[in-house]
Formats: structure tokens, sequence, C-alpha cells
């Protein structure tokens, strides 16, 4: 591609890794197949799809470094393939195969991998929110300007780890960015229903945590609400509040029936589509033309394909390996 | 290069194990509530004393009082490559931070495959004796050697307190650290070396009775052994000092000198890990016991406040007598 690297156009291209559309093709890609996974019986228990909800884990990714720490949650193959996890071994992961980043360990719920930074995705709604006020002490220990991330539904703002999490990274002004992905549904509950006060925003205010509302539908704009965040936090000036208005298309996992909600109201969320918005812009300020956008869709199709051949032919763990690796054995 | 042992308290031992450690790794942080600004400046049984003062606030820091996110954010530390060691004032409220030691810092290891080490240590004090009643004084040390991938440290003498400690930081593993706040201010001797977890202590050689027994209750069975001495039996006790790890060659070689086993705890004795160790020693010694092994522990109750009450839920010298001559036989009951 010849097009001139501008400010506008860093979401667009192959500078040091694949474009944020790329990005976000492939992961909307990987999650959609998710629910075929598990009605084949290649995924045990649940797994959660985020799609529709891309533009905040490549949005945050973008002001991230490697060496940056990010705590997930359940939904969170996104967080984990923005922070540039490989789709292969991914996958592999939640299909329980040897080549998973644990070895089948873990499965969708715990994917962790060490020299990404990633803490893992978690099986505990909230628990990230410490998990990351952790890696944030860490840093600051440490004296590094390193930060670390905690993604978390609307429903754990309703976990009293947050409460504690946010005065804690106040008063020491950690380096930790509290990312809400505002998707209106603790699995079922809508935050209308659960919270009396729906303004989350004022949550971290209210503990002296700077808190910032973002559509979670526009990359661009939870890119930039990140960036910011990450400087303050690299600059020893504390911790951010990030709330981002986002929506799950796909039920809570498989099997989902999702009487919770309308089709027309997902149909309206899909008209805010964060893929589509993003690809609309760069076809009409003419940063891509229409070739270009589909060899993007194209190439994070084969991604997502060579992903899941790499996941399907992976042998499962050996079985002596679900008695190792408890403790370090230290005798 | 073996230099005389001091004479120490628990707590300062506990103190001298910090001091030495954080010198020797200035990476490693301590956090918890009232640790630099209570008391004489150490806490609320002053183990951290003076540690402020020599590595300063950002490696010692006081917290607010929120034990889920201090024991999460620990894990967290310690994931992210920082070892970490938490202070919680009362065990109790340690159980405000299950989620952090069991859900999160135990499985780290195993569910991410062994990528990550988690050297946390939760340092707390269990145990009863002082008056703290119900939710100031639980032995609740069974709860978590039951957890796989955590291990369990009670130390009941000065220098286990330093050696263990020392070792508990060092480890690549999240420790639960389960101090004995009716033993704090015991002296005794301390060499200063380093103690492996999962190495049992021999505290009295005897050969008609092991008793197995930690923190305050092998003190009370020391005291039961006189008195038990005077009357022709012979007790051996054995410290596990760690849970997990656990010890139980020790206990499996006394057995077979002694053909009879008695197991005291403080925790609760229904499902307390005495019945492991009897379990265990059954199963590996059946052969070689001349009786059927006994365990000893707290009433199923919680711990009342006033004296009286809190004395008659928990083993005393006089009941581990009792319990050793009912386990050898002899059902005479001579009072002390």
């Amino acid at each position: 591609m010849t097009v001139e690297i501008t400010e506008a156009t860093r979401f667009d291209l192959d500078i040091d890794g694949p474009s944020a559309l790329e990005l976000m093709s492939t992961i909307r890609e990987f999650e959609s197949r998710l629910p075929t996974y598990s009605e084949e019986g290649l995924i045990r228990g649940s797994t959660h799809p985020s799609v529709g909800m891309e533009a905040v884990a490549v949005g945050v990714s973008w002001a991230l470094r490697a060496s940056d720490s990010v705590a997930s949650n359940h939904r969170g193959h996104a967080h984990c393939l923005a922070k540039g996890a490989d789709a292969g071994r991914t996958l592999a992961e939640i299909l329980g195969r040897r080549d998973g980043y644990c070895g089948g360990k873990g499965g969708s719920m715990h994917i962790g991998v060490k020299e990404l930074g990633l803490l893992g995705t978690n099986g505990i709604v909230g628990a990230g929110i410490g998990l990351a006020t952790g890696a944030a002490l860490a840093a600051q220990a440490q004296g590094t300007d390193n930060v670390a991330v905690a993604y978390f539904g609307d429903g754990a703002t309703n976990q009293g780890v947050l409460a504690e999490a946010f005065n804690l990274a106040a008063i020491w002004k950690l380096p930790v960015i509290f990312v809400c992905e505002n998707n209106h549904f603790a699995q079922s509950a809508t935050l209308e229903e659960m919270v009396a006060q729906p303004d989350l925003r004022r949550r971290g205010e209210a503990y002296g945590v700077p808190s910032v509302d973002v559509d979670g539908m526009d990359v661009e704009a939870v890119s930039n609400a990140a960036a910011e965040a990450v400087q303050r936090a690299r600059s020893g000036q504390g911790p951010t509040f990030i709330v981002a208005d986002t929506y799950r298309y796909l039920g809570h996992m498989a099997g989902d029936t999702e009487i919770y909600r309308t089709a027309e109201q997902v149909e309206q969320w899909k008209g805010r589509d964060p893929i589509a918005r993003l690809a609309k812009r760069l076809l009409d300020s003419t940063v891509l033309d229409e070739a270009q956008l589909k060899a993007i869709a194209t190439s994070a199709l084969t991604l997502v394909d060579s992903a899941e051949e790499f996941a399907k032919s992976s042998p499962f763990p050996d079985v002596s390996s679900a008695f190792t690796q408890v403790s370090e054995d230290y005798r | 290069m073996n230099k005389p042992a001091q004479q120490l308290t628990i707590w300062r031992a506990l103190n001298a194990a910090l001091h030495d450690e954080f010198t020797e790794d200035p990476s490693t942080i301590i956090m918890g509530e009232d640790l630099t600004t209570w008391g004489t400046g150490g806490g609320i049984y002053g183990v951290t004393r003076k540690m402020a003062d020599v590595f300063g606030k950002e490696r010692v820091r006081d917290t607010p009082i929120s034990e889920e996110t201090l024991i999460s954010a620990g894990a967290g530390a310690a994931m992210a490559g920082t070892r970490t060691v938490v202070e919680i004032m009362y065990s109790d409220f340690m159980l405000l931070g299950a989620d952090g030691l069991i859900n999160q810092a135990a499985k780290s290891r195993y569910m991410f495959g062994g990528q990550f080490s988690t050297p946390l240590v939760v340092r707390s004090n269990g145990g009863s004796g002082i008056g703290k009643a119900a939710q100031h004084s639980q032995s609740l040390e069974t709860l978590y050697a039951h957890i796989p991938g955590l291990e369990v440290v009670v130390p009941g003498t000065a220098n286990d307190a330093y050696g263990l400690l020392r070792s508990a930081i060092k480890s690549e593993n999240p420790t639960v650290f389960l101090e004995h706040k009716a033993l704090y201010y015991d002296k005794g001797p301390v060499t200063k070396e380093l103690i492996p977890l999962g190495q049992a202590r021999v505290a009295r050689e005897g050969k008609d009775l092991t008793i197995v027994a930690t923190q305050l209750m092998t003190k009370r069975a020391l005291e039961a052994a006189q008195v038990l001495s005077a009357q022709g039996v012979d007790v051996e006790i054995i410290d596990p000092r760690t849970l997990y790890p656990f010890d139980m060659e020790t206990v499996f070689s006394s057995v077979r000198k002694t053909r009879h086993l008695l197991v005291v705890h403080e925790a609760v004795r229904d499902f307390g890990w005495g019945g492991e160790f009897v379990s265990n020693t059954v199963q590996e010694c059946w052969g070689e016991l001349d009786a059927a092994p006994r365990r000893m522990g707290a009433a199923r109750a919680p711990i009342p406040y006033s004296e009286e009450l809190e004395e008659a839920v928990i083993p005393s010298a006089q009941n581990i007598v009792d319990e050793a001559l009912a386990t050898v036989g002899r059902h005479t009951k001579l009072t002390v």
C-alpha cells in the first residue's frame, strides 16, 4: 500500500503489525465461529464470544506494549488477540489442545500468556480488577513505566473489589487503566435493573479516579481515550476509568435463549458496527479503496482458517500433564 | 561460620526474617493495614517494625482496609514478577480475600500451563487464647491445606518462624503463613538458618507414643509429656511446621518406633488436618500400630469470648494427657 502515513491513518495500515481494521476483522471472524465449535462439541463448558465489541480491545491495545499487563475476564479472547496472542494457539487452548497457550489446562476462561503480559482471561467476574491493580503496583514498586489494564463488564461494577481497587489505585497513583466494557447485560440482567445510578463513570470519579465515557463502537475514540489514560499512567499520574459503551451481538454463551432482549435491539446496535464504521471512514476518506478493504477481509478469513486448521490438528494433551505444574517442586 | 543462636521472641524473629529477606532481595514488597503506624511502628503485633525506616514506604506500604483487593493485588503483583508479602491483621479476615488466594493465586501456575510463578506470601495470625473471640481467633489452616497450589506454614517457635518465613518468601508458590497470636512473645534460640518447607521437627524424643502437634498445641503437648513421663509414658512430639507440603516420613518413622499416634490441633477436630495424618499413618503403618490412632482438636463451636469458655473448647494439656493415656490403652485418669 502506498498511502501516506498520518495520525489519521495509523489505524489503517500495516505499520508494526496488522491494521486496526484487520485486527478487528480477525477477532470478529474468530469469535463468530465459536458457537459452531460449541455445537460440534469441539468446545467443552462455556465460551463467551465478544462479536460486536472488537473496538474496545483493539482500541485499548493500540496504546499498549508487550511489557504492559492485561487482566481480562470471561469474555476475553479479543483482549488476548489484540494484545498480540497468536490466533492458532489461542483457539487451540479454547479447544483444549496441547498447543494451546496453557496446554489445554485453562480453556476459554483461563488463557494466560506470560510473555505478552496477559495475566489471564478469568472465570470470576471482577477478579481481573485486583490482579491488574497488583500488576500496576509491581510496575510502580520496581520503578518501570509499565502499565496494567483491567477489562471487565458492566456486571463486574457491582463487585466490591472495584470499589476497593479504585480507592487503592487512586491513593497510590497506580498505573492502572480500568476498562469497563458496558455491553448492557450482566449475563441476562440489564444494567438498569441492577444499579440505581447507571452513570458508571461517576463511580470512578467518586473515588478520585479520572473517568471518561467513550463510544465503544468507535475504535478511534477508544484508542484516543486509552492513549491519554496510558500516558497518564506511564507518567506517574495514576489510574483512569474508561467506560466504553458497547454491545455483544451474540448471546452470553452458546445456548443462550436471549429472552432478555429483542432482535430489534440487536439490529439497532449493528447499525453502529465498529468494523463497518471504520471501513466506511477509510473508504470515504479514500485511505483505502474497495479492493484493499476486500483484501483485508480476505486476509482475516485466511488467518482464522489457518488458526482453525492449526488448533483442530493439535493433539489433545497427554493425560499425565493433568498432574503436573500444580506447584513449583522445590524439593 | 555458625554464629551462636540469639534468644528472640517469635515476633522479633519474624521481624528479623523480613529485614534479612528485604535486604537480600531489593524487589520484595510488603503491604497491609497499619504496618508502619501502629504501636511502635510495626503493625498489630510488631512484626514489620522499622521496615519502613529501612526500606521506605514504596516497599513497605500501609493500606486501606480492603482485604479482597490486597490479596488479589498481591497475586497480580507476584504474577507480574514482584515477590510480595501481604499482612492480613487476623487470619479470619483472609476469608474476604478468598478469591485472590484460592481462585487466582493458587491456580495461577497450573491453569496457565506452568507459565507463571506466583511468589506471594499471605502472612497472618490464627489461634485463640487471648480473648479475641469468634472472628479473631479461628485456626483455619486446614482450609488452605486443602487447596491445590497453596503452601501452608504454621511455625510454633522463634527459630522456625525465622527460617520458614525466609523460605516462604523465597518460594515461587503462593504461601499462607499463619503465625499464632498467643505465641508472639515466646522466646527461643534463633540460629538464622533457612528451614525448607516440608520438614517436620522432632520437638521431643520418646519411645511410647507419637504426638503430632503444631503451635500452641505443641507447647501443651510438651507440658503433657512431662506429666505422662511421670506416669511411665514416654512421648515423642513431632511438629510438622508446614501442613503443605507435609512430612509424613518423619511421622511414620516415629510411629514405627512408638507404635502409637495421637494428633492434636487447634483447628476444629472434625474434618481437620489431623484426620489426614491419621489416615496416612493407618495406611502406611497398619501392621506396626498397637492401637487405633486418635486425634484431638477444637470443639465444633466458634471460639467463645469469656476466658473459661475459650479454654473449654481448645485441647488443654490435661486433655492431651487423658487422650494420650487412652491412645496407649491406659484409661486411668490422674490429676495433673
